[in-house]
């Protein structure tokens, strides 16, 4: 369980995030929604400790994370980085073994483990002594949900996972990740600005604009009751595209 | 030629120990250096200043700064020392800055990587930061390992062995073979230094277990042989008295008479030739060589400083001898009986046709006329003295190795060159030495300086030396000189034809 309280962050003089709060229970995945330069990045990244906020706190299983070690707590919470974010002078295995590494396991434990989770991400074992450069974006982008997963963290943050990839590809990924997640039991914060892709993964979504959490709730409640224009539009967004796309499609048989 | 290969190993395995240490103080330095110039920012612009300072030193003045910086000091000030630390400060550079330019060229987003899964700083630098910079550090310590190979045949003049002893003497007595043979070898070290990182490197970024093995293998093997072939005996390096000599025919020659006098004597004796005329001075003052020869001219004007006129011969050679025995408790033991004094020469069918005998009749045509002179005179008191006592004033002055000299009269390069009054190529090439009629130039009275321990704990040696007393006149040191210069005869081969079958007998006389 995440909760967050009164979070800020400035950079020089701009405010990048001003006194967001919010609860995530356990197993419960909230998806962030908002333009670049809304605060949701930050946000996310304040949770671990890439980020130390000026103000606010985080609390996470009861914790409060100021006061742990912020390596232990970063080792604790699975990160799926913007973009690639694998290293890229190690193997597929190792990669995904970095995190175990990290946490002093034997070479047999971990091989077994990396095999393991391997699988679980639909990854073909064959891969595994390919370099990063060698994989296609689908390929990387498990590779990089493998390794968040490597030491079963209860808690998981995901920075644009599926941003960079091509329409099939990011379709299959992000069922996959859905169903994971649900299977695992994973508590969740997802940064994306595609607001299909929240409205079908998250059980929440909270929308930013300017470093405020503008709205939290169901995408239903959003749909149902948005807080603004703004907010109405951007969960129209998706629905207005697929009648678009329905539209065309006809129009062409 | 089999005379040179003959030196190989000495010069060859010197060159490897000093290049090896170097380099290994270097990366040493430089490595962790980089790495906290790059987390520190503050730092990377002083740092980088710095380093780029050192390098833009000429490679030699760099390594000769050293000797008087490392005397005041109070540390050896010629030898292996000066080299190696010269060499460490040039090898800085390039392994600094590709280190910095390295780490920095890491992508953000991997470094946020590294962090995110909770990295330490210090797991992050050597999990991910020096990996990925790897072959950048790489490419920087292959350029210092060809830098340092070439610039270690620089030590020579500092005291130091190397491949540079090949160079500079083969220079000095015109003998290409020499100058080649060093040249090839430091070519072929530097090439198989550079294979050797280059291997391990690529054995790195590609997890080659082989490659890495080969290379480190063999450069523990160099390595080994460098120093198993390293000259052992520093048991006696008390009883061994070691020879100096500078950088010209006439010293290497002297240099290895002088040790096989001392030799005869029953002592055991080395020889550090082509040291710096400076250089040699001083080390004799702080006992780091114990005999060389000097000429009285350029002890009064270089090391005592003298700017008054010296007068004649005799008088000069006292009260050299006497200012260096209060002053620096060096004997000089003996006069040779000749003079290596600076001379102005032209051709002799210049000299005909300008009717030139003397400065004076030169000082006339002067201003048609071009001189060539070594890297000291011009610099030197009596170059001051001869321009205002006869006023001369060259249409142009050019500054050239003293080998190269001859050629350039030879050649009609220049028509004036100040040559040695020893040198054998004098009569060769037929020039004329002009009269210094107003003695404006110093006597230059070689003789045998020895330093303050062995005056003062062996002076059975001194009175050995002593018999070397007006032993080679001019004629007989322009000969030997011919024999190195000319005929392409070793310095060794030159003073066993002077010291006869048996140099033992010779010092009995």
């Amino acid at each position: 369980m995440i909760e967050v309280a009164g979070l800020s962050r400035r950079y020089g003089g701009a405010v990048a995030v001003a006194d967001v709060s919010f609860r995530v229970g356990a197993g419960e995945m909230l998806a962030l929604v908002g333009d670049s330069g809304s605060g949701k990045t930050t946000t996310l990244k304040m949770i671990n400790r890439l980020l130390e906020p000026d103000a606010g706190k985080v609390v996470i299983d009861g914790r409060d994370a100021a006061s742990l070690d912020p390596h232990a707590l970063r080792r604790s919470i699975g990160y799926v980085f913007q973009g690639i974010g694998l290293f890229p002078h190690r193997t597929v295995a190792e990669n995904v073994a970095v995190p175990l590494r990290l946490a002093g396991w034997s070479r047999d434990r971990t091989c077994v483990r990396v095999a393991e989770l391997l699988a679980l991400v639909e990854l073909d074992p064959a891969l595994a002594a390919r370099f990063p450069a060698e994989l296609s974006g689908g390929q990387q982008q498990r590779t990089g949900v493998a390794r968040a997963l490597a030491a079963s963290p209860r808690v998981m943050l995901l920075d644009e996972p599926f941003g960079a990839l091509d329409p099939l590809t990011r379709d299959r990924l992000q069922r996959t990740f859905g169903e994971l997640r649900r299977r695992l039991g994973l508590t969740a914060v997802f940064v994306t600005h595609d607001v299909a892709e929240a409205v079908v993964l998250a059980d929440r979504i909270g929308v930013m604009r300017s470093g405020r959490l503008l709205q939290l709730g169901t995408p239903a409640e959003l749909a149902r009751s948005p807080a603004d224009d703004d907010v109405a539009r951007l969960l129209d967004t998706p629905r207005r595209q697929a009648r678009l796309v329905a539209e065309r499609l006809e129009a062409r048989s | 030629m089999r005379e040179q290969l003959a030196l190989l190993p000495e010069y060859l395995s010197a060159h490897v120990r000093l290049t090896l240490l170097a380099l290994a103080a270097g990366v040493l330095l430089a490595v962790p250096a980089g790495v906290l110039v790059s987390r520190v920012r503050a730092l990377e612009a002083p740092v980088l200043g710095l380093a780029g300072v050192i390098q833009t030193i000429p490679a030699l003045a760099l390594l000769a700064v050293m000797v008087p910086l490392l005397s005041a000091l109070g540390l050896p000030g010629i030898g292996v020392l000066p080299a190696f630390l010269g060499l460490v400060l040039y090898s800085l550079l390039p392994i600094l800055r590709n280190t910095v330019t390295g780490l920095h060229a890491v992508a953000p987003a991997v470094i946020e990587a590294a962090r995110g899964v909770g990295m330490t700083s210090r797991q992050r630098l050597f999990q991910v930061e020096l990996p990925l910079a790897l072959p950048v550090v790489v490419a920087g310590i292959r350029t210092a390992t060809v830098w340092t190979v070439g610039m270690a045949t620089l030590s020579t003049p500092v005291g130091a062995t190397s491949l540079g002893n090949y160079i500079f003497s083969g220079l000095q007595t015109r003998n290409s073979a020499a100058v080649l043979t060093g040249c090839a070898a430091a070519a072929g070290l530097a090439l198989t230094l550079d294979g050797l990182v280059r291997t391990a490197a690529t054995g790195i970024e590609r997890r080659q277990r082989r490659p890495v093995a080969a290379a480190a293998l063999g450069l523990l093997a160099l390595g080994a042989w460098a120093w198993a072939a390293a000259p052992r005996g520093e048991g006696h390096a008390g009883r061994t008295v070691r020879v100096g000599g500078k950088t010209f025919t006439e010293q290497y020659i002297l240099a290895e008479i002088l040790a096989r006098s001392v030799r005869a004597t029953g002592r055991e004796a080395t020889v550090v030739a082509g040291l710096g005329s400076t250089v040699a001075f001083d080390a004799l003052v702080r006992d780091e060589i114990d005999v060389y020869v000097d000429y009285t001219g350029t002890l009064w004007s270089t090391v005592m400083g003298r700017r008054d006129p010296a007068g004649p011969r005799a008088r000069v050679l006292e009260e050299v001898r006497l200012w260096l025995l209060e002053r620096h408790a060096v004997v000089l033991a003996a006069a040779l009986g000749f003079e290596n004094a600076y001379c102005f020469a032209v051709r002799r069918e210049m000299a005909y046709s300008l009717s030139l005998r003397s400065l004076i009749d030169l000082a006339r045509h002067a201003g048609t006329l071009r001189l060539a002179s070594d890297y000291e005179f011009f610099s030197r008191e009596e170059w001051r003295a001869v321009e205002s006592t006869y006023g001369l004033a060259f249409r142009e002055r050019r500054t050239m190795d003293p080998s190269l000299l001859y050629q350039a009269i030879a050649a009609r390069q220049v028509e004036v060159i100040t040559a040695y009054s020893s040198d054998g190529r004098i009569a060769s090439l037929d020039l004329v030495t002009l009269e210094d009629e107003k003695n404006a130039i110093p006597p230059y009275d070689a003789v045998v300086l020895v330093g303050p321990r062995i005056a003062r704990e062996d002076p059975a040696l001194v009175t050995a030396l002593r018999r070397l007393k007006g032993t080679i006149d001019e004629t007989r040191m322009r000969a030997l000189n011919r024999l190195v210069d000319e005929e392409g005869r070793s310095a060794g081969a030159a003073a066993e034809e002077f010291l006869g079958s048996s140099p033992a007998a010779f010092m009995r006389r």
